[in-house]
């Protein structure tokens, strides 16, 4: 058998593809943040929970309706791009005037109403959810075993990234969003109808991350606290990478899932702290982040 | 800027008012009887969190800047006091003393690198670092895991008097909570707190006036995980036990909420809050209501309609209880 550093291969390569596959849901949920964050100023503490509620979706549209996985993968995002519509129409257009710590802060209760009231309904154990019947195999090599589910996410996830930073760096809304970042008040003043494009941006960052959410379902389990344990991370992603940038984001995200992948097979106790060991080592060394500019 | 509250100088603030003065003591008063017709250790737990979140808010309120992350120096010196008490078998003030000296250390590691950004990356800062240290106590053998710390005897305080009956402990616990508050109001209104103020208001301005703001912020962020720390200790001493409830994130966003529903940057509004949440939780925990969602229903309330806090918008209703 092949090693490496003293490892077998298969091992190695085992752990790089769990990496790959966290690392693939860092990318969406950051990506997710920096695209709101860009033009509302307002990090969402909330994303954990819409990931969180993409993948609750797709299960009750399963269990309660008998949709599968592939409608589910059409709808839950839909439907979470709604409720976020809706919290941003109602509520998160009130804060824009204020200091950002106060759309954190808003962003943050909301997580809790979320994850406490599926926590109430459906109580704290995770509801399986499995794969679509044509994904269940594997795919062996010599050198590595893809379950083939997971390969086909860590490649829907790359579409999705390369997909969001195409529509936001090469289309007409993109160049519209892009123009509003820099300055919302002259964009409004050519025509251009800017809270819509705030409460679409808002929903857009939502359903990308229940589209996280759904293709996460099959992989963990769909639990009430899957997202806010994911969201401290992510945060730690972002200011590793800083949210200036959309293509950062998205590296940062697979850089960082592969790192933690390989903090498991090498030293496997500070797998959970190592990207907030790689963190606290980016705030030394470069306070601003990877790919940061300081807002 | 995070809500602004009265402005003063330090010639304003060094002259207490004689009507103030009387209120203090007169709340001491109160303070001292309560045990007579409230269950002491409902009391204690009032205490203990109201200076956790007094501790939150010399942060927040005049240094203006968000931790996400106090539950490290919460739960962290709750964990070294417990561990000092029920393994070294040391007299409950030098377990105090042990627990608040971890959470200043934390508080300096934590604040270093935290305060090198600002405003939400702060936040995002202190809360991935606190998540890592919330980590470390789920894999450390000596906090035990899912179990904490627990089965200890509070101890005889100075060797001298036992803390067993809850009554004495509610008197030392009463002292050491009207201490730190006065410690606090002290710090607020010397000349470090009003360059800390003048830091939240104006960062450039009070760079382009000489002062060494990172090290304000560091200050401030220290001495607040201080007066976390020994809110702490006196809660792992109260109840007997430290877990990991104290040191997760949740922890963290309850003393967000105490400080902001009572009201941000003033000496009241985070005891206030602190007794609101605290009684809610109470209730909630008997009712079957989750708790969770009507912590962050009021977070939502608070952000969108009152972000003055209860004593902040009685203060500016009133006008009388401006001050002069």
């Amino acid at each position: 058998m092949t090693m490496i550093l003293g490892m077998p291969l298969p091992v190695l390569t085992g752990q790089l593809l769990i990496g790959l596959i966290n690392g693939s849901f860092y990318a969406l949920l950051s990506l997710g943040l920096a695209v709101i964050f860009g033009l509302l100023r307002v990090v969402n503490f909330a994303h954990g929970a819409f990931y969180m509620l993409g993948a609750f979706t797709a299960w009750m549209l399963g269990q309660y309706l008998g949709i599968g996985f592939w409608g589910a993968l059409l709808l839950a995002p839909l439907i979470v791009g709604l409720v976020g519509a809706v919290v941003e129409r109602t509520m998160l257009r009130r804060l824009y005037d204020l200091d950002h710590l106060y759309g954190l802060l808003f962003t943050f209760g909301l997580a809790l109403l979320l994850e406490g009231l599926f926590q109430h309904v459906y109580g704290a154990s995770g509801k399986p959810f499995s794969a679509p019947e044509a994904m269940k195999g594997v795919v062996r090599t010599d050198f590595v075993t893809v379950p083939i589910y997971r390969g086909w996410v860590v490649i829907a996830s790359l579409v999705l990234c390369l997909g969001t930073w195409a529509l936001i760096e090469k289309t007409k809304i993109g160049a519209y969003l892009r123009a509003a970042t820099e300055d919302a008040t002259l964009v409004q003043a050519f025509g251009v109808n800017v809270p819509l494009l705030l409460t679409l941006t808002y929903a857009f960052g939502c359903a990308l991350a229940g589209i996280a959410g759904v293709l996460a379902a099959p992989v963990f389990q769909v639990s009430p606290t899957m997202g806010s344990n994911l969201i401290i991370i992510i945060f730690a992603v972002v200011v590793v990478g800083g949210m200036g940038s959309i293509l950062g984001a998205i590296a940062t995200g697979y850089l960082l899932g592969i790192v933690e992948g390989l903090t498991k097979v090498f030293y496997p106790e500070a797998a959970n702290i190592a990207i907030f060991i790689i963190m606290a080592v980016v705030l030394m060394l470069r306070p601003a982040g990877l790919f940061g500019k300081e807002y | 800027m995070i809500v602004a509250e009265d402005y003063e100088t330090v010639a304003d603030s060094r002259r207490s008012h004689p009507a103030q003065r009387v209120l203090v003591l007169a709340l001491i008063g109160v303070l001292l009887l309560l045990p007579l017709w409230v269950y002491p250790v409902l009391l204690m737990k009032l205490m203990c969190f109201a200076l956790f979140a007094s501790a939150f808010n010399l942060l927040l309120g005049y240094g203006g800047l968000l931790s996400f992350g106090h539950a490290a120096f919460f739960g962290g010196a709750a964990y070294v006091t417990a561990h000092a008490l029920k393994v070294w078998e040391i007299n409950p003030e030098f377990a105090i003393l042990t627990g608040v000296g971890a959470a200043l250390g934390l508080g300096l590691v934590i604040g270093l690198l935290a305060v090198r950004r600002q405003g939400i990356y702060f936040a995002m800062v202190t809360l991935a670092l606190s998540q890592m240290f919330y980590f470390f106590c789920l894999q450390a053998p000596f906090t035990h895991g899912e179990d904490g710390i627990q089965g200890f005897s509070r101890g005889k305080l100075f060797g001298i008097v036992d803390l067993a009956d809850s009554t004495t402990l509610y008197y030392f616990v009463a002292a050491m909570f009207v201490a730190s508050l006065f410690a606090i109001w002290r710090i607020v209104h010397s000349p470090f707190g009003m360059i800390l103020q003048a830091v939240r208001e104006n960062e450039q301005r009070a760079i382009s006036l000489g002062y060494s703001v990172q090290r304000y912020k560091l200050g401030a962020f220290v001495m607040s995980a201080g007066f976390a720390g020994l809110a702490g200790s006196l809660k792992a001493l109260l109840f007997q036990f430290a877990t990991l409830t104290d040191v997760n994130w949740h922890m963290s966003g309850e003393v967000i909420l105490m400080t902001l529903l009572g009201g941000i940057g003033s000496i009241a509004g985070p005891i206030v809050g602190a007794g609101l949440v605290v009684t809610l939780q109470n209730h909630l925990a008997t009712s079957g209501f989750p708790v969770t969602t009507v912590l962050g229903a009021t977070f939502i309330v608070c952000v969108l309609l009152f972000r003055r806090g209860i004593v902040g918008e009685l203060r500016h209703r009133l006008p009388a209880w401006r001050r002069k």
